[in-house]
């Protein structure tokens, strides 16, 4: 089946493979935005655990998603581990360790003789919500406007400064998409806590913030969009494979590929609609909406990045080096006996769904939580 | 090729990747098994309807929990760590490599983490059948995660179903199956994964030791050991047989790594094993002073040529004879290995500069130089030793003889004593006498530290047995490593450290208290 695909076809696929497990995560990522909120949507020790709990019930899914990005990643484009990884150090691992950080807190927030105390895995968690969505998405920010790294021969990376990619938030574009990850993952944080815990000033409290998040990252969101449209992009020569500065790269793309357009376009609407609707008329469903919403206008990004000759990872230390889903990605074989494996998607995806449901189908209360046998 | 590179980089990269695995491999053994513990108790539950079956189950399962938690925080650094601190292996091998990462977390992780949270939230939430299956599914998940990952490993250690390709300066997977089913991928699945299941059985045993002591939860700790017996018992005859298939394997693909950890110098047939020896600090190879003398050896005769070959006078070869070659048996100098894999990375060198001086003339060279080495008969009798072109001394191909001799023979040992541990652990229970038998008891907790000693024995062996490789023959450790300052690797190195041990006293307090509470009111956020 899929040995009948040309190489590029192959290459295309795991990139919308890959982009849209990371648009899957930046949706999942309402559990660190939640994680931001503890302190100011709880009022009391019952509200917090109420908070922690019901994310405490779905961490899981984003952790598990980021690590299946990492190697799917791997797999399918090596050339950008290799690069990115070994080279932007530092962001790397303070993502990580942010998610270290993460992994234990809720099982032991509130256990007896937990020996850093329940204040301090709190603090962990708040760390992993504000770090993980900005640095991730200012990591993903140099998709757009380069990296600092060089390729030899046998594809050794060397990076162009000693802060081993620290130095992408000094790129205000790169650090507006983070700010713009860090305020959607907090709405969609409010608008999860609106749809799965069943009390009156949670819901009320979490509205009201859900307006005062929702301007920042509206503000950081279309400056980034807007500033991407007008800039100079990384495109490369279909044959020869040589990267060339293009102005409007972007904007162009956007233009070449309708589809992937009006994805963007539903994506962003689905959003905003699940944001106002539920401001105007108090529901429960924003969080669908604006979560689905997330997913598509992110796939569409991601799509921008890499798609009609465009360098996925530029390369601004040395142009040539940059990385682009041609030269970066597995052999043939390996990618179309992975695509296989791709075919267990919708099925994992199916039994994720029912197993949600079943969890979900009854919202969480401080009642249930005072009988829960095993609760965060 | 290795410009910006040196020992103390390696070195510390090394030391970071070694204390993750380890910190790690501290945890996950006991998920593996745990997991299948506590789904055998679910069943016997639900056959069963007796309440007890349930109340064991859900304090198993809160250890299991709190367990679970810490090996997935220490599990994302390593993942990433392959792209963080050894890209250059990142690239070589991704093509192979990556695969197995992939479906690790497409088939593996996301069943273990979508079922894991029915499994501890759904108690009141779905039927019984559906519970069940979700514990199963956590712990076949958790397994199959180990599966991917050991594949990955197995091939590092013996690589098959690729090619190298000069064009993009890497290995490229040829046969998926290969690199799935290659016998050593197979060995190594079943014997860690069942090595795991023994350690969570001895962790069950020597808990419930604990409360028979204590005198409380008496028929709670008798059930949880014979499962726990029952489990171990079987595991273990398993996990030796794996085992001896695995010891085979590395006789065949790792010679030098199963010369060191048998502490076999010079070569000979019908060779006798080490059952139990003493290295002393003397040695009496003044060109080798990591091969040290023995101070005191038992040894069996021929029994190391039947456990390598099935034949009790097969010839096995000893350091010495790997690295100073021995035609009689057909064993190649380490010194021809090193030259045949100069000349492969000369024709890798000549290939690039073909391809980059000029795109006519020199294309033509380029392309034949591309055809000459990716010839079977090149590759086989050159590029299989590429990785030896960037060895610089002979004595740098033999692992560290003590370290591998030493934790190999731990291993051995303690998996002989685990058999009796569980038979007599079994045989008290069954008779009713457990109860009186306060030494046991006693013993049975103590033996809870040294199913981790032996499991960790286990991966020591495994991983500095095979030094200098970090992928047999064809890419030495230094070579793998990211190009970054010394310095940064040093930070991390620090960080993790104290991350991963501040996490460590968490987890083994709250472990500790989990148990003093016992299992009639176990539970979390009251």
């Amino acid at each position: 089946m899929f040995e009948t695909l040309s190489l590029i076809s192959l290459q295309q696929y795991w990139w919308l493979i890959v982009s849209l497990l990371g648009a899957l995560f930046v949706f999942l990522m309402f559990v660190q935005g939640g994680e931001t909120l503890f302190f100011t949507i709880a009022k009391t020790e019952t509200e917090k655990s109420l908070l922690v709990n019901t994310l405490g019930r779905k961490w899981e899914f984003t952790f598990t998603t980021l690590v299946t990005f990492g190697g799917a990643f791997f797999a399918s484009f090596p050339l950008f581990y290799a690069t990115s990884f070994g080279g932007a150090y530092w962001v790397w691992f303070a993502i990580l360790i942010s998610f270290v950080i993460q992994a234990v807190s809720y099982e032991f927030r509130k256990k007896p003789a937990n020996f850093l105390g329940t204040k301090t895995f709190e603090i962990f968690l708040f760390i992993n919500g504000l770090l993980g969505p900005v640095l991730v998405g200012t990591a993903v920010g140099t998709f757009f406007n380069g990296a600092m790294f060089s390729l030899d021969d046998m594809k050794h990376v060397t990076w162009g400064t000693p802060f081993r990619g620290l130095e992408a938030v000094l790129t205000f574009h790169n650090l507006a998409l983070g700010l713009a990850v860090l305020f959607l993952s907090r709405v969609l944080g409010l608008l999860y806590f609106m749809n799965s815990i069943d009390n009156e000033a949670i819901f009320e409290r979490s509205k009201k913030h859900l307006l005062y998040n929702t301007v920042p990252f509206l503000i950081f969101f279309l400056y980034f969009v807007i500033a991407l449209l007008f800039k100079d992009g990384f495109a490369y020569k279909p044959g020869t494979g040589e990267i060339i500065i293009e102005s409007y790269k972007y904007l162009h793309n956007l233009l070449a590929m309708p589809i992937n357009t009006l994805m963007f376009l539903v994506g962003v609407v689905g959003v905003l609609w699940g944001i106002i609707s539920t401001l105007l008329k108090g529901g429960t469903k924003g969080i669908w909406f604006a979560g689905g919403g997330t997913v598509l206008t992110v796939w569409a990004l991601l799509i921008l990045a890499a798609f009609n000759h465009t360098s996925f990872y530029p390369s601004v230390f040395d142009l040539q080096s940059s990385l682009t889903i041609e030269n970066a990605s597995s052999s043939r074989f390996t990618l179309v006996s992975m695509s296989y494996v791709s075919l267990f998607v919708p099925f994992v995806l199916g039994y994720i769904w029912y197993a949600w449901k079943s969890m979900n189908n009854k919202k969480i209360s401080s009642e249930e939580l005072e009988q829960e046998h095993h609760a965060y | 090729m290795l410009d910006g590179i040196n020992v103390a980089l390696v070195d510390w990269s090394r030391a970071q990747f070694a204390l993750t695995a380890m910190y790690h491999w501290i945890f996950v053994p006991l998920t593996l098994g745990l997991g299948i513990l506590v789904a055998i108790m679910e069943t016997l539950y639900v056959k069963t309807g007796n309440p007890e079956w349930k109340r064991i189950t859900r304090f198993w399962m809160t250890l299991f929990g709190i367990n679970f938690a810490i090996g997935v925080a220490t599990g994302i650094i390593l993942e990433f760590e392959f792209g963080t601190n050894w890209s250059n292996y990142s690239w070589f091998v991704g093509d192979i490599f990556g695969a197995p990462l992939a479906i690790e977390g497409i088939l593996a992780f996301f069943m273990e983490s979508t079922f894991i949270a029915i499994m501890f939230f759904g108690w009141n939430k779905v039927s019984k059948s559906f519970h069940l299956t979700a514990t199963w599914l956590t712990a076949i998940g958790a397994n199959l995660s180990a599966l991917w990952i050991l594949v990955a490993n197995a091939w590092m250690q013996k690589p098959v179903g690729m090619v190298f390709n000069p064009e993009t300066a890497r290995m490229e997977m040829t046969s998926f199956w290969e690199v799935l089913f290659s016998p050593m991928a197979v060995h190594k699945f079943l014997h860690t994964t069942s090595s795991g299941f023994v350690l969570a059985a001895i962790f069950v045993i020597g808990i419930s030791a604990w409360f028979i002591l204590k005198g409380r939860d008496i028929i709670f700790a008798r059930k949880s050991i014979i499962v726990g017996a029952i489990f171990g018992f079987v595991a273990i005859i398993y996990t030796i047989f794996t085992g001896d298939s695995s010891a085979r394997d590395i006789a065949h693909y790792q010679p030098m790594k199963f010369a060191a950890f048998e502490g076999l110098y010079n070569g000979s047939e019908g060779a006798g094993l080490v059952a139990l020896g003493l290295i002393s600090r003397n040695t009496s190879d003044p060109s080798n002073e990591n091969l040290k003398d023995f101070t005191v050896k038992i040894e069996i005769p021929n029994i190391l040529s039947y456990m390598a070959f099935l034949n009790w006078n097969a010839f096995v070869p000893g350091i010495n004879d790997l690295i100073r070659g021995n035609e009689k048996f057909g064993v190649l100098a380490a010194a021809d290995k090193i030259s045949r894999g100069k000349i492969a990375i000369e024709k890798l060198k000549a290939f690039k500069e073909a391809k980059k001086s000029g795109p006519r003339a020199l294309g033509a060279k380029a392309d034949s130089l591309k055809t000459e080495i990716m010839n079977p008969d090149f590759q086989k009798n050159y590029f299989s030793y590429f990785g030896y072109g960037y060895i610089a001394d002979v004595n740098t191909l033999v692992p560290s003889v003590a370290l591998a001799f030493y934790s190999f023979h731990i291993m051995v040992v303690l998996g002989m004593y685990f058999i009796f541990f569980f038979l007599i652990a079994l045989f008290y229970t069954l008779k009713g006498k457990i109860h009186k038998k306060k030494t046991f008891l006693r013993i049975a907790i103590w033996t809870i530290p040294l199913a981790y000693l032996a499991s960790q024995a286990g991966w020591v062996l495994a991983e500095v047995g095979r030094q200098p490789w970090v992928i047999q023959d064809l890419m030495p450790t230094m070579a793998a490593v990211t190009k970054i300052s010394v310095g940064a690797v040093q930070v991390t190195f620090w960080l993790f450290a104290i991350i991963f041990t501040t996490l460590l006293i968490a987890e083994i307090k709250i472990m500790m208290r989990q148990i003093k509470i016992g299992p009639n009111s176990e539970g979390g956020a009251k």
